[in-house]
Order: C-alpha cells, then structure tokens, then sequence
C-alpha cells in the first residue's frame, strides 16, 4: 500500500510537468490541461491501489489525462460548439526547428511567465503548472491566502486564454527580455524545493530543485552568452551540492556551521565553481555581473571554504554590499547581516537586522536570524520569543524540528 | 484574433503635426502587414453625450460617462497572430502616438 502511495508521489514529481505541457501543446488550453492532468492522477490514486501500478505510470497518466480532456471538451462543445473549434484549432503546430532545446515543458514555462501577467502570477503559475504543486502549498510559500491565491490562478488562465498568450518560445529578438523574467521565476521555484512549505511534503523537494536546474540548464544552452543566466545557474547548483548535508537523519535543517562538508556534492561544486570563474572572467572583461552571478560568488566562497571558520568572510561581505547596491530588498540585507555577525560580531548584526522589522515581521528566517543573534547575546528570553515567532511562520518541516530544539537548548 | 489598442491621454491634448506624421507611418505599415481593421481619434471627453433608453424613454447627459484624468483618445483594431504581435505592434504604436495605451482583446466568436 505505502508502495503504491510512493509510486504515486513519485510519479505526480516526475510526470505532472510533463503532462500538462503535452495537454497544453495538444489542446491549446492551459485550464482543460491542468484539470484533465488533475483527473488523472485521482483517478491513478483511485485505482492503483487496487489494479497496480501500471507498467508505464507515465504513458498512463497523459493517456488517461487526454481522454479526460476529450471528455470535458466533448461536454463543452454540447454547449457550445463554436468555443470548441476555437480550442482545438489553436495549435502552434511543429514549433521553429531548436535542435535538441525543444521541449513543451520549456514552452509551457514561457507562457507562466509571460510579461502580460503580473510577477506574482507567473511565479504561481509555473508553481502549479511545472511544479505541480496545490494551491494550497502556493498559497502558503507566498503568504497570501487560498482562496485569493485561487483566483490569482483562474484569472490568469482565463487571461492567457482570452487575450491569446502564445504557447511557444519567443523569438529571438524578445528572448533576452523574457528570459530574465523566466530566471526569477526558476530562482522562487528552486527555493521553494530546497526550503519546501507544507506539513505534507519532504522538507526538502529535489523534484522542485531538479527541475528548477534542468530548466535553467535549458535556458542557457539556448542563451550560452548570458551571464546571469549561468550567474543563476552556478548559484542553484551551489545550493544544490550541499542538499546532502541539509537534513538530519532524524529530519533537522542543519545550519550551513553544522554540515558535514565532506557530504556536499563535489560534482556540482566543480561545475558551479567553473561556471563562477567563467563570469568572473568576463566582469574582468568589463561585463557587470547581475545579481545572480553576485549570488553564485557568495557561495562560491561558502563552498571553497573547509569551515565556518576558514570561510571569507570579509569577500562574502564585500559581495553583500555589490549586492544591496543592486537590489536594496529587506531580504537581501537580512542576509548580508549574518556576514557581519561573523566579521563584527552578533551586536552588530542585531541592530541591522532589527531596522529591518517592519519590513519583515511575517518572514520566518527574520526571527530565526533574530533568535540567533540573541541566544548568543545571552538574551535568553528575548530569543525565545523570537524562536516562537519563527517556528510560527516556518513552513518547513524540517526547519521547524531544528528551530524547536533550539528554542528548547535555551537555559 | 482582434485587439482593441486603446489610445489613453492625460490632458496633453490633440496631437502634434509630429506625432500624426508617426502615426501616419504606423497606420501604413499596419495596412502593409494586413494587421489594419480600423484606426481613429477622438475629440475631446467634452463633446460626449451619454445616453440611457433602459427604460424607454432615452435620457440624454452632457459629458462623458466617466470623469477621469485619464481618458479615451483614440484606438486601433488590429488583427493579430496572438497577444505577442499585439503587444510588438502596441509598443510601437504608443511609441508613434506617444501616448500609454491599453491592448484589450475582442471576446473571440
């Protein structure tokens, strides 16, 4: 039963992308493909159990989706057969020859992010559509209620399919400008699968990371030349290596001071420290590096580094302040903040970090920072109460086991 | 598929002979390029007359319906591919008229 359960979770990880965008590309119709994929995997919840699972879960789960969306389209077109034809007919056909780059996943991650639609919209779009996430989980990772995150989620299909938002890669000349607004979409996934929400999925979502990676992977053999676009790659992959020694056996986050640095993924350091060097090159060129290839510096140090103590932190730092010059967002100094914990001591950082309240109090890691900073301050009260906000807001499993213990280490 | 491009004008008033030789030129290429429905400009918000025959009996207002700082100048139609022609030819159009404009889509029949 728990196998079955597992084939299930692990075929919605592995094929819900797959699905909707082959639906999409089929159908025409982002809302009859994410329902009919929707169907689909009930209806492989319904029966699997009790017929197995099927040789093939993922041939099965499009071929069941397209007859559920032949249903639907069946039922409609009763009602209204002009709207049908308008459906079936708006197929982009084969798309412009792009060798081995073509992949409907990659279309269908144009149209989430299409600059029609507003950025929060994109994000929750790609979310749902590539991620295969609930609306619920998208709802909580971005603190903004169900029902509103619902509706964000309807108007922008109704939108995409009203106004007739293309299913397809844009040309050459708007590639540029769209793929920055594909970039920070990936970034928000990939954070959502490495620092996942919801009491009902591992604290860590490799499908999201995985899948975040392979897309930017995509994008930058389409756009080799762009800097930022391997900035963000060399950046999750960074990340990504040090997955191994993320969570505990007994299901904690473990602190990038804790981590067994000799788990880390040696491979996609060397990958990302090649691609960090690369853009390094080109800023000595003369080309300014974005802040995803600022970012990807930062933990290029964090991952060259023995330890927490043989870390530079004073280049971590001197990366930070690039940093808030280019993007001055609360989140960016809160973290900036922890370098100068480890440079000028915990004081320091706690009266940055407190300017930062306002802006920040219903972000968990500001009261995680926080409780830090005052447990070893010796304000063992204060950072109690800091813990308590912090495991409130946390969404992830496994950050909230770490935080509880140590709240409950505070004498 | 059809899009209403619509003109929007905050008090810069009537184009300038400048402005209507680009647009001039836009007009043309769209016509070129079988984009071309219709096109116009309006007179002012203060020539309107609103008109309510709801209940039968017409009733006519001086003035546009809305009184807003924003106002409609003027519009295309154009036919489009999809909503990335409509929006290239949109930014083009809002760079000839110099004006913001809004792309709306018609209900597709």
């Amino acid at each position: 039963m728990s196998d079955v359960r597992e084939a299930i979770s692990r075929a919605h990880h592995e094929e819900w992308a797959r699905a909707v965008a082959a639906l999409t590309r089929r159908f025409g119709d982002l809302d009859i493909a994410e329902e009919a994929a929707a169907e689909a995997f009930a209806t492989a919840v319904e029966r699997w159990p009790a017929d197995g699972v099927p040789p093939n879960p993922g041939g099965w789960l499009t071929t069941t989706a397209t007859r559920k969306a032949i249903d639907r389209i069946r039922r409609e077109s009763r009602r209204n057969d002009k709207q049908k034809e308008a459906q079936m007919v708006y197929d982009d056909g084969p798309s412009e020859p792009l060798g081995a780059i073509d992949d409907d996943r990659l279309r269908l991650i144009f149209t989430c992010c299409h600059p029609a639609l507003a950025l929060q919209t994109r994000v929750a779009l790609t979310l749902r559509m590539l991620g295969g996430l609930t609306v619920p989980e998208i709802a909580r990772a971005f603190l903004v209620a169900e029902r509103a995150m619902e509706q964000r989620i309807t108007r922008a299909k109704a939108k995409i399919k009203a106004a007739r938002i293309p299913y397809r890669i844009p040309s050459a000349d708007d590639l540029p400008a769209r793929v920055s607004g594909v970039l920070a979409v990936l970034f928000l996934v990939f954070n959502e699968g490495y620092l996942a929400t919801g009491p009902g999925t591992d604290p860590v979502r490799h499908d999201l990371t995985a899948e975040a990676i392979r897309l930017t992977r995509l994008i930058r053999a389409l756009l080799p030349q762009d800097g930022e676009v391997a900035g963000l790659l060399a950046l999750m992959l960074l990340i990504e290596a040090r997955r191994p020694a993320r969570v505990s056996a007994d299901g904690e986050l473990v602190n990038l001071n804790e981590q067994d640095r000799g788990a880390w993924d040696t491979e996609l350091i060397a990958e990302g420290h090649r691609l960090v060097r690369e853009r390094l090159a080109a800023a000595a060129a003369g080309a300014a590096p974005g802040r995803y290839q600022i970012l990807a510096a930062i933990n290029a140090v964090h991952t060259s580094a023995r330890d927490m103590r043989d870390t530079d932190w004073s280049q971590v730092l001197a990366l930070y302040d690039r940093l808030v010059r280019l993007d001055p967002s609360p989140i960016i100094a809160l973290n900036r903040a922890i370098a100068v914990a480890e440079l000028d001591g915990p004081e320091v950082a706690l009266a940055i970090v407190d300017r930062l309240a306002e802006a920040l109090a219903g972000y968990h890691a500001y009261h995680a920072t926080r409780a830090d900073l005052l447990r070893r301050l010796g304000q063992s009260q204060q950072s109690r109460a800091a813990y308590d906000r912090a495991i409130e807001l946390a969404g992830n499993t496994a950050e909230t086991a770490y935080l509880t213990r140590r709240r409950d280490q505070l004498r | 598929m059809q899009y209403l491009i619509s003109v929007i004008d905050d008090g810069t008033g009537p184009a300038t002979p400048k402005e209507d030789a680009a647009i001039d030129v836009f007009n043309e290429r769209l016509q070129a390029e079988g984009h071309w429905v219709f096109a116009g400009g309006l007179a002012s918000p203060d020539t309107a007359t609103v008109i309510d025959n709801r209940s039968g009996e017409a009733l006519f207002t001086d003035g546009p319906f809305l009184e807003s700082k924003e106002y409609l100048a003027g519009c295309w139609i154009i036919e489009a591919l999809d909503l990335d022609v409509a929006l290239k030819l949109a930014a083009e159009g809002s760079e000839a008229c110099n004006r913001k404009i809004e792309v709306r889509p018609f209900l597709s029949t």
